[in-house]
């Protein structure tokens, strides 16, 4: 380490950090600190001496990669190894496991509970949770079946009075949550009951409506487009605004005089997001084609990840994950972004339930109860959403989604019970409820929770 | 600095009280703050400090009494409320986010934006012109608050009072974790502020920085007013002993309770 060549240089410059910094009389301008100030371009920041500073390349990859782990910053790499022991287990247990066939299947399959995750996901962000996003589910699928089937209604107005429906519901549990001051937990397990049972009202004596396959709602589930182009272009486009997206904002940080990402860096995340974009995508190829609905789930995972860390909604949900008071004090509407988080999450929870209806061709009196609401809270605390709150990202429902759904389709070509179906994700939870918290526990001792 | 006072101080308290429970935490309080004053806010601790900051900052609401702002009465419901009127305000507690970063938390409720998004590259811009300003060295905006030393999280929580353009700017004990150096820079701070225009509220129970950049200094005794010193015209010992409520000072009350105990 002595002999590092960068040593001297940052003595340098800490020297010069040393320097007293002049305060002249115009670093702070009438008009507030957000009036333009003056930078000297040679104004270097001072660099503190102990700050470990990543080396460029793969070897500073491998450094930073250690430091992130040791200090409990795992983000999604348990569930990425998870996901690879998983496929591998499974894989060599039965190789049509890991046949283009059974990998697409499993990509529609994991459509339903994962949307409803997403919206667990921004729960779990405020340190709360919804369990009543199984019922909803339950819920809305039967409004839409009942409009469009029962009652002929235009399905493009079921679709919409199902989801909005959805959406009325969070409000409601997010008033008595917000404004009454209910904690979230009593009011979404009274919401858990009180839905189902509204539920099995709107189904009605016969208990069970059968889609007719050609509605909206089949269609957004079954359509597979076949064309080799569908999904490597979604691939490529993938790819293309990653890149375009990251050296955008690295030249206006340049630009800026502002840290920025090297090239390299750039290069390497790309590289990996292609090969895991065109390796799905060669995959799907291989069987039918890009499922609509997997497609439509990424396309919600990607617009609610802009939302949540691109914007000043997003951030304040944050905020409020990490300190409530703080946030209140920072001016920020505390209940009105409680309401609007349960509002996503139910809205999200009856979108999920569109889905799952979809994916069996009816709502039936069973629709939205089992281990569904277990599993879409499961998807997003495995896929790496602190159940403390203020950690997380929607990303963590496709990948907690796709564990669970690994681990269900895998013992279904085993041939293995329902007993040991729910054993395990049982035991996956739970695992990933320890790394939540041990993480959580080595995060403070390395000063970053 | 002392330049004619305007008809109106920019904020005055008139009997404003507040009660916790059984505590009555503060009791007909009357403060004056005009625009390029320092006012310093002294008093032991438990006396009502930081709950006569907070009423003004909006957190509590006083149960009488009333606010005024240039002249006018307002009321001043909530934070927002506060923040609209131009009131900045670091808290005792800092009331930071741990998990978001120092420029996440410099921005927090005021992000700015660039075609309705937040704009990140400017406001670490801006967070890295305003740390340096305060000569604090943080070893990356982009690290959590978590990460960071008490005094270096004191100093984010400086820096955010000094986003947006306030017009009175409330310190509670804003030196209370840093070392000379960054102290110096607060108090130098304030100076600047002065020179601005703005109203200063600084609480700190440092008599030595209150000495050096107040222009008056109001005192607090468990919840009531004890007085309003001139500090020009006035001594470090007379306020002393408004605070701790004797015309003596501490080292005869030490005395004085060495005999209570013997007797
Ligand atoms: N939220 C609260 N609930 C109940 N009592 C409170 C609350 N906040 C403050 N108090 C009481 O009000 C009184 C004044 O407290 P305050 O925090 O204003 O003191 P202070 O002057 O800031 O003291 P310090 O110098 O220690 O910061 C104390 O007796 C305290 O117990
Ligand atoms: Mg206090």
């Amino acid at each position: 380490m002595t002999d590092d060549p960068q040593a001297p240089k940052q003595e340098g410059r800490y020297e010069e950090g040393r320097a007293h910094h002049p305060l002249p009389e115009d670093s702070m301008p009438v008009g507030g600190v957000n009036a333009p100030v003056p930078v000297a371009p040679d104004a270097t920041p001072a660099v503190d001496p102990r700050l470990i500073v990543r080396q460029e390349g793969i070897a500073g990859y491998l450094g930073e990669f250690r430091r992130r782990v040791s200090s409990g910053e795992l983000g999604s790499l348990p569930v990425v190894l998870a996901l690879i022991v998983i496929w591998a287990v499974f894989g060599s247990l039965n190789s049509s496991f890991l046949s283009a066939q059974n990998l697409s299947n499993l990509s529609q399959q994991i459509v339903g509970t994962g949307m409803i995750a997403i919206g667990v996901v921004f729960v779990l962000l405020l340190g709360e949770i919804d369990l009543s996003v199984g019922s909803v589910s339950g819920l809305c699928a039967a409004i839409f079946a009942v409009l469009d089937v029962t009652h002929g209604v235009n399905q493009w107005v079921a679709l919409i009075c199902a989801i909005l429906s959805g959406t009325m519901i969070g409000l409601l549990h997010g008033f008595f949550f917000a404004r009454v001051g209910v904690p979230a937990f009593v009011v979404t397990l009274a919401g858990n009951l009180g839905w189902n049972g509204l539920m099995l009202q709107v189904l009605g004596s016969s208990g069970t409506v059968n889609l007719s396959g050609k509605d909206i709602v089949s269609r957004l589930y079954s359509t597979i487009y076949g064309q080799q182009f569908a999904a490597y272009g979604l691939a490529t486009a993938a790819v293309l605004l990653f890149l375009g997206a990251a050296l955008l904002d690295t030249r206006r940080r340049r630009a800026a005089g502002v840290p920025y990402r090297p090239v390299t860096d750039i290069a390497l995340r790309t590289a990996v997001l292609a090969i895991v974009a065109y390796l799905a995508a060669y995959t799907l190829n291989q069987y039918k084609g890009l499922p609509l609905a997997l497609l439509v789930f990424l396309i919600f995972i990607v617009v609610l990840d802009f939302v949540l860390r691109r914007t000043s909604y997003g951030r304040q949900v944050f905020a409020l994950g990490g300190n409530i008071e703080g946030a209140r004090r920072a001016g920020i509407n505390v209940p009105w972004i409680r309401m609007s988080v349960f509002m996503i999450c139910s809205t999200m929870a009856a979108i999920g339930g569109l889905f799952l209806a979809a994916q069996i061709q009816s709502a039936s009196q069973t629709s939205g109860g089992g281990n569904l609401l277990m599993n879409a809270i499961a998807a997003a605390v495995i896929g790496g959403t602190s159940l403390f709150g203020g950690r997380g990202s929607t990303w963590s429902a496709l990948l907690g989604a796709l564990v669970i759904g690994s681990i269900l389709s895998g013992m279904n070509i085993q041939g293995l019970s329902n007993a040991f179906q729910f054993m395990i994700t049982g035991a996956v939870l739970l695992a990933a409820v320890v790394i939540d918290s041990l993480a959580r526990r080595t995060q403070k001792a390395a000063g970053r929770a | 600095m002392a330049t004619a006072t305007p008809a109106h101080p920019v904020l005055a308290l008139r009997g404003v009280s507040k009660r916790f429970g059984a505590v009555q935490a503060l009791t007909d309080i009357e403060l004056e703050v005009h625009t390029g004053e320092v006012v310093a806010l002294v008093g032991d601790n438990g006396a009502g400090k930081s709950t006569l900051v907070k009423t003004i900052a909006g957190v509590n609401q006083p149960d009488a009494g009333v606010i005024e702002w240039e002249g006018h009465e307002v009321s001043i419901h909530r934070p927002q409320d506060a923040q609209h009127l131009g009131v900045a305000t670091v808290y005792q507690d800092l009331a930071l986010c741990d998990n978001l970063d120092v420029v996440g938390n410099l921005f927090l409720g005021r992000e700015l934006k660039r075609f309705g998004v937040l704009d990140e590259v400017e406001m670490e811009k801006r967070s890295r012109t305003l740390l340096d300003t305060l000569s604090i060295r943080i070893p990356s905006v982009r690290i959590p608050i978590a990460s960071l030393s008490g005094g270096q999280r004191q100093v984010v929580a400086i820096a955010r009072s000094l986003i947006g353009s306030p017009k009175v700017v409330i310190l509670d004990e804003p030196t209370a974790a840093l070392g000379v150096e960054q102290t110096a820079q607060v108090l130098d701070l304030v100076e600047r502020l002065r020179g601005q225009g703005l109203g200063v509220i600084l609480i700190s129970h440092n008599m030595a920085d209150v000495m050096a950049v107040a222009d008056r200094v109001a005192v607090l005794r468990l919840g009531r007013n004890n007085g309003v010193f001139e500090r020009r015209s006035t001594t470090q010992e007379e306020i002393i002993s408004a605070i701790t409520g004797a015309t003596d000072n501490a080292v005869t009350r030490r005395q004085a309770r060495g005999t209570e105990g013997t007797q």
